[in-house]
C-alpha cells in the first residue's frame, strides 16, 4: 500500500496546488512540497530493507485480460531513483519559489511539477511494464507542458512540441517493444520476466523487441540521433530544466536500460547497439557543449554526454560496468541539478544566460560563484568529488572491455578507451570554459542590473547538493557505498561484484586517462575560439527546423489528401461506399466455402408468376430511364410497389401484402406533397462518363444481390421458424405467427421499432418547423376544382367503414393476418383520404385529435405493457392471456400482447399522420411562401 | 424453363441496379427514388431467406399445413415501417434542404 501512496500523493496534491499556489505563493509551495516530503517519509523507512537486499512487491490486478496490473516493486535501483525524484524534488520546488515571477501562476506550475512526479515516480516503481509505459507516457506530457509553460514564447512552444514528438513517438515504441517483449516472457510483470533470466536473448523476435525497447529509451535520454530535442527544452523555466531534463526524466531512458538489463544484455546487438550509440553521442555531446554560449546550452549538451557515458557502461554488459552506471546517475544528477540552479541564478540576476556577455561575477555573485565553481569541479571529474570517482571507474572499465568478449582484444578497440578520455577531456574543457567565462574576468558593462547574490531559497538547495557531491567524493563508500551496491545488485540481477567505493584506485590505466583529461581540458579551453571559427557551419545545425519542416509537410500531405476525399461531393461519398461494398461482397464471395445446390430447377415459374416480373421489370426500367421526369417517376414506382405487395401476397406473406400496400399510399402520397416544392424534373448533368460508371456500380450490385439472393434460395435451408410455429399457440395464445413474433417473442424489437418510427416523426415535426398552424392562405385554391365533389361524397360515409375495418383487422391480427402495425396503416390511409378529398382544415376541424399526443401514448402503452410484469417479479415484457366468457358474445381471448399491439397500432396512426400534416402544412408555411417569392 | 428462383433473383437484382444507379445522381429526389427501390429489392431478399413458397400458410389454425417460414415475414413487416420511416424522413429532408439552399443538388450547391 505504502508504495502506491508514494506515487499517489503527487497526483493527490496537483489540484489543491493549482487551486491554493495561484492565490498564495506560500502556501502553494509548502502544498507542493509536502508531495517530496510525505514521499521521503514513505521512502526511509523502507531503506533499511532495500539495502539489506529486499525486494518489495505489492499489487492489484487491474485489466487481467491484457495482462495489466498496477503493481510496485520497491528495490535497490528503483530506490536510488525514488530518492533523487523526491529529493531533488524537494529542492526544486523550493527553489522555484524563488525562482518564479511576481506575475507567474505558480499554483499552475506546481501542479505540472507534481503531476510530473508522480509519474516519474510511477515508472521507477512499476512493476508492470505496461503500467510504467502508462506512467513513460505521462512523464512526456508533463514534459511537454512544463517546456510550454511559458506559452507566450514561441520557441518554447517549439520545443514543447519537438520533445514531445519525439518522446512520445519513442514512448509508442517502447509500448510496441514491452507488448512483444511481455508475450515472449508470458507476463509483463517483472518478477517473472527476471525469473527467466537471459532466456529471452535466444527469442526469435527478440532483435525486434530489443530494438523497440530501445527506441523508447534512447528517445527519451537524448541519445544520438534523437538528442536535438533536449537542447531544444531549455526554454522551460529553469527549475524545469534541473529536474525533468538533467536529473530525472532523461533519465528514465537509462533506467529503463538499467531495469532490463538482465534480460536483454549479454548479446552483441546489445552492445554494438547501445555502447556504439552511447559513446558516439558522450563524445560528440561532449565537443559541441563547449561551444555553446548559452549557459543552459551547455548544460543541455553536456547532459547529453553524462547520459551518453551511462549509456556507454550499460552496454558494456559487465555487471561492474551496469553498477557504474547506477553510481554515475545518481552522480550527475547531484551535480547537473545544481549546476542548472546555479545557472537559473545567474540568469535570475543578470537578465541573461549568454557566456559572452557575462564576466566578473565572483565579486557581486561570491556564493553563487562557490557553488558554481564546486558543481563545475563534480563535473569535470576533480578529485574529492563524486564526478570523479564514478569517472575514474569508467576510464577503468573502458580499459577492461578492450579484452572482453565482443572486442576480443582486437586492435581498433583500443578507440573505445580513446574516445573515452576524449569524451573526458572535453569535459574538463567545458567545465573550465563554465567558470572562466561566467564568474571570473573583468565584469562586463553591457549589464542592464547590478546582480548579486539571491535570497537562501534559491542558493541553499544548490548548498544542499553540492554537500552531497563533495560527501560522495570524499567518503565515497560511507555515504554512497550501500545504496549503490544495493542498486548495482537489482540492476544485474545479483551478479555485480563487491566494490569498494573509494578515491584511490593505485597507479591504473585510468589515472593517465585522467591526467591526460585535465592537461588537455584547459588546452582546449583555450583553443575554443579559433576552433569554433573553424566549425561554425557545423554547429550552427540544428535538427529542429528539419523535423519542423517534415511535421509541417505531413500535415500538408494530409490536408492534401483530406481535400482529395472529403471534397464534399456526396455522389463521391456514395459512389466510394458502393465500390467498397462490392469489393467486400466479392471478397467474401471467393472465400466462402461450396455448399451444394439442390435441384436448381425444382419448380419452372408459373404464367402469373412471369407477368409480375415482367411488369416489376418494366415499371423499374421506366423509373430509371424517365427519372428526370418526376411525377411519371412517382407513377412507375407506385406501380413497382403494387407488384411487390402482390409479390407478398403470393409467396404466402399477406401480413406483408397489406402492409405493404397501406404504406405504398402514404409513401406516394409523401412523395407528390414533395414535389409540390421540389422542381417537378431533374436536370441532366452528369457527364456520359459518369453516368457509365455510375451503370457499372449499378450492375455489379445488381447482379451481386440476384446471385447471392439466387445462390441462397436454392440451397437447403435451416430455420428457427419451427420453433415459433410450435410454440406460438401454447406460449404466446395466438395463431398468426407473424403477429405473435412481432408483439410477443420479439416485442423488445417491436418496442424498439415504433420509437424509431416515433422519432422519425418528430424530425420531421422539427426539420420543418415554423410551418404553422393551416392559416387562410389554405383556403387560396391552388385550381377551381380543389376537391372534387365525387371524392368528397364517396370518401365521407367510407371513413367510418374503414376505420371500423381496421379496428377489426386489429383485434383479429393475434390469430389471422393483421394486427397493430396493419390496422394502424389502413387508420392511416382512411384519415388521409379525408385529407386529400376534403382539406386538411376541413378534416382537422371535425378530427380533434392530436397526433403527437396520440404517438406518445402509443409508445408509453407498449413500454408499460413491458415494464407491467414486474410487478409480478416477472422479466420485462412477459406476456400473459387468458380467456374470458361474457354472455352473448361468447368465449374469446384476452392477451396482454394485444394491449402492446394497441400501443403499436397508435404509435402507426400517430407517427405517420404527424409526418403527413407536417409536410402536408408545409405547403403553406411563410418559410415556403418566401422562398417562391424569391423565386418570382 | 425458367425457374421461380431465378425469376425472383432477377427482379431483386433489377431493383438493386435502378435503385443504386439513382441513388448515385446529384439531386434528391431521384436518390429518394433509389432508396425506395433498394428498399422494396431487400424486403423481397429477405422474404426469400424463408424460400418462395405458393398457398402454404403463416398461421397455424387448425386446418392449416404446409407452413412457411414466419420469422423472414416478421423481420420484413417492421423492416417495411422502418423503411418507410425513412423515406418519409429523406423526403422532409429533401424539402428542407431545397428550402434553405434554394437548390434540390444533393451538395447543396449547384456547381459542384
Amino acid at each position: 500500500m505504502s508504495l502506491a501512496l508514494i506515487v499517489l500523493l503527487p497526483f493527490l496534491l496537483v489540484l489543491p496546488v493549482w487551486a491554493a499556489g495561484n492565490r498564495s505563493r506560500v502556501l502553494g509551495t509548502a502544498l507542493a512540497a509536502l508531495a517530496p516530503i510525505g514521499g521521503l517519509a514513505l521512502l526511509l523507512p523502507q531503506l533499511a530493507g532495500v539495502l539489506a537486499g529486499t525486494v518489495q512487491v505489492q499489487g492489484w490486478s487491474w485489466i487481467p485480460r491484457l495482462g495489466l496490473d498496477l503493481a510496485f516493486r520497491l528495490d535497490g535501483l528503483s530506490a536510488l531513483f525514488a530518492l533523487l525524484i523526491l529529493g531533488i524534488g524537494l529542492l526544486v520546488v523550493i527553489y522555484a519559489a524563488g525562482y518564479l515571477g511576481k506575475d507567474e501562476p505558480v499554483g499552475s506550475f506546481y501542479a505540472m511539477l507534481l503531476s510530473f512526479m508522480g509519474a516519474m515516480l510511477g515508472v521507477v516503481l512499476s512493476e508492470n511494464l505496461l503500467a510504467m509505459v502508462v506512467f513513460w507516457e505521462l512523464t512526456s506530457i508533463s514534459s511537454f507542458l512544463l517546456i510550454g509553460f511559458w506559452t507566450q514564447v514561441p520557441a518554447a512552444r517549439q520545443g514543447a512540441r519537438l520533445a514531445l514528438t519525439i518522446t512520445g513517438g519513442g514512448g509508442l515504441a517502447l509500448l510496441a517493444g514491452v507488448i512483444l517483449l511481455s508475450q515472449a516472457a508470458g507476463s509483463a510483470n517483472l518478477t517473472d520476466i527476471f525469473a527467466q533470466g537471459s532466456a529471452l536473448l535466444d527469442h526469435p523476435q527478440y532483435p525486434l523487441f530489443l530494438v523497440l525497447v530501445l527506441l523508447g529509451a534512447f528517445t527519451k535520454s537524448a541519445q544520438f540521433p534523437f538528442h536535438f530535442w533536449l537542447p531544444n527544452a531549455m526554454t522551460a523555466p529553469t527549475p524545469v530544466s534541473a529536474y525533468l531534463h538533467s536529473a530525472t526524466m532523461v533519465k528514465a531512458g537509462v533506467f529503463l536500460l538499467a531495469r532490463l538489463w538482465p534480460t536483454l544484455s549479454g548479446s552483441a546487438l546489445w552492445f554494438f547497439l547501445v555502447t556504439g550509440t552511447g559513446l558516439l553521442t558522450m563524445v560528440v555531446a561532449a565537443w559541441v557543449a563547449l561551444y555553446k554560449h548559452d549557459l543552459k546550452g551547455l548544460l543541455a549538451w553536456s547532459t547529453l554526454s553524462h547520459l551518453g557515458l551511462i549509456t556507454t557502461l550499460l552496454g558494456f554488459g559487465s555487471p561492474l560496468a551496469g553498477l557504474i552506471a547506477v553510481f554515475h546517475i545518481l552522480n550527475h544528477a547531484a551535480f547537473k541539478a545544481s549546476l542548472f540552479m546555479s545557472a537559473g541564478i545567474v540568469d535570475h540576476e543578470t537578465g541573461t544566460r549568454d557566456a559572452r556577455k557575462l564576466g566578473g561575477l565572483y565579486r557581486s555573485m561570491p556564493i553563487t560563484f562557490v557553488l558554481a565553481t564546486l558543481g563545475s569541479m563534480a563535473m569535470g571529474g576533480v578529485p574529492l568529488f563524486n564526478g570523479f570517482i564514478s569517472k575514474e571507474m569508467f576510464f577503468e572499465e573502458s580499459v577492461h572491455r578492450v579484452a572482453g568478449p565482443f572486442l576480443d582484444g582486437a586492435a581498433w578497440a583500443w578507440a573505445l578507451p580513446a574516445l573515452v578520455t576524449l569524451g573526458g577531456l572535453c569535459s574538463v574543457a567545458y567545465s573550465v570554459r563554465l567558470v572562466v567565462d561566467v564568474f571570473l574576468g573583468a565584469p562586463k558593462a553591457e549589464l542592464s542590473r547590478h546582480p548579486h547574490d539571491p535570497p537562501a531559497t534559491m542558493w541553499a538547495p544548490v548548498a544542499a547538493l553540492i554537500l552531497v557531491c563533495a560527501a560522495v567524493g570524499v567518503a565515497p563508500a560511507f555515504v554512497a557505498g550501500p545504496l549503490v551496491a544495493a542498486a548495482g545488485a537489482a540492476v544485474t540481477g545479483g551478479l555485480a561484484p563487491e566494490v569498494h567505493l573509494s578515491l584511490w584506485h593505485g597507479i591504473t590505466p585510468a589515472l593517465g586517462m585522467t591526467a591526460l583529461a585535465f592537461v588537455g581540458g584547459p588546452l582546449l579551453f583555450l583553443a575554443w575560439r579559433p576552433l569554433e571559427r573553424a566549425q561554425a557551419g557545423l554547429l550552427a545545425l540544428d535538427a529542429k527546423a528539419g523535423v519542423e519542416r517534415a511535421i509541417d509537410a505531413l500535415v500538408e500531405l494530409a490536408d492534401r489528401h483530406t481535400r482529395w476525399a472529403d471534397n464534399g461531393s456526396v455522389q463521391r461519398y456514395f459512389a466510394t461506399a458502393v465500390g467498397f461494398i462490392l469489393l467486400a461482397g466479392a471478397a467474401a464471395w471467393l472465400t466462402s466455402p461450396e455448399v451444394a445446390p439442390v435441384d436448381p430447377i425444382a419448380r419452372a415459374a408459373s404464367v402469373p408468376e412471369l407477368v409480375l416480373a415482367f411488369v416489376l421489370l418494366l415499371a423499374t426500367g421506366v423509373v430509371v430511364r424517365f427519372h428526370r421526369n418526376r411525377i411519371l417517376a412517382v407513377v412507375f414506382i407506385s406501380v413497382v410497389g403494387l407488384v411487390v405487395s402482390l409479390a407478398f401476397v403470393w409467396f404466402s406473406a399477406p401480413d406483408l401484402g397489406l402492409t405493404q400496400i397501406s404504406v405504398e399510399v402514404v409513401t406516394i402520397l409523401l412523395m407528390l406533397l414533395a414535389l409540390y416544392v421540389l422542381p417537378a424534373g431533374t436536370p441532366s448533368e452528369s457527364s456520359p462518363l459518369r453516368r457509365g460508371r455510375d451503370a457499372l456500380l449499378a450492375l455489379g450490385a445488381g447482379g451481386g444481390v440476384a446471385a447471392m439472393a439466387y445462390g441462397v434460395m436454392v440451397r437447403p435451408q435451416e430455420t428457427i421458424g419451427g420453433y415459433y410455429l410450435e410454440s406460438s399457440k401454447p406460449l404466446g395464445g395466438g395463431t398468426n405467427v407473424v403477429n405473435v413474433i412481432l408483439v410477443d417473442f420479439r416485442g423488445f424489437d417491436t418496442m424498439g421499432e415504433i420509437s424509431v418510427l416515433l422519432m422519425a416523426s418528430l424530425g420531421v415535426l422539427v426539420l420543418l418547423a415554423g410551418s404553422g398552424p393551416v392559416g387562410p392562405r389554405a383556403l387560396t385554391p391552388l385550381s377551381e376544382d380543389r376537391f372534387p365533389a365525387m371524392l368528397t361524397s364517396v370518401t365521407r360515409p367510407m371513413l367510418s367503414l374503414v376505420l371500423l375495418m381496421a379496428v377489426y383487422i386489429f383485434l383479429r391480427g393475434h390469430n389471422l393476418p393483421g394486427g397493430g402495425f396493419i390496422a394502424g396503416l389502413i387508420a392511416v390511409v382512411a384519415l388521409i383520404i379525408q385529407y386529400v378529398a376534403s382539406g386538411i382544415a376541413w378534416t382537422e376541424q371535425r378530427l380533434q385529435l392530436d397526433f403527437r399526443r396520440m404517438g406518445a401514448i402509443g409508445v408509453l402503452i407498449a413500454v408499460s405493457t413491458g415494464l407491467a410484469p414486474w410487478l409480478f417479479r416477472l422479466p420485462f415484457l412477459t406476456s400473459g392471456y387468458t380467456y374470458l366468457s361474457p354472455p352473448l358474445i361468447g368465449k374469446f381471448e384476452v392477451a396482454s400482447a394485444a394491449v402492446f399491439d394497441l400501443g403499436v397500432f397508435l404509435t402507426v396512426i400517430g407517427s405517420m399522420m404527424i409526418m403527413m400534416g407536417r409536410l402536408a402544412r408545409y405547403q403553406n408555411s411563410d418559410e415556403l411562401a418566401a422562398v417562391h417569392g424569391r423565386r418570382r | 424453363m425458367i425457374s421461380i428462383e431465378a425469376i425472383y433473383a432477377l427482379a431483386i437484382g433489377a431493383l438493386v441496379a435502378g435503385g443504386v444507379y439513382l441513388l448515385l445522381r446529384a439531386r434528391t429526389f431521384p436518390i429518394i427514388l433509389g432508396l425506395s427501390l433498394i428498399s422494396y429489392a431487400v424486403n423481397l431478399y429477405l422474404v426469400s431467406m424463408g424460400r418462395l413458397a405458393v398457398g402454404r400458410a403463416a398461421f397455424t389454425l387448425p386446418g392449416t399445413e404446409g407452413h412457411v417460414d414466419p420469422v423472414p415475414q416478421a423481420l420484413v413487416l417492421t423492416a417495411i415501417v422502418i423503411g418507410f420511416a425513412m423515406t418519409a424522413f429523406s423526403i422532409t429532408l429533401a424539402v428542407k434542404s431545397f428550402v434553405v439552399f434554394g437548390n434540390d443538388h444533393i451538395d447543396g450547391r449547384e456547381d459542384a
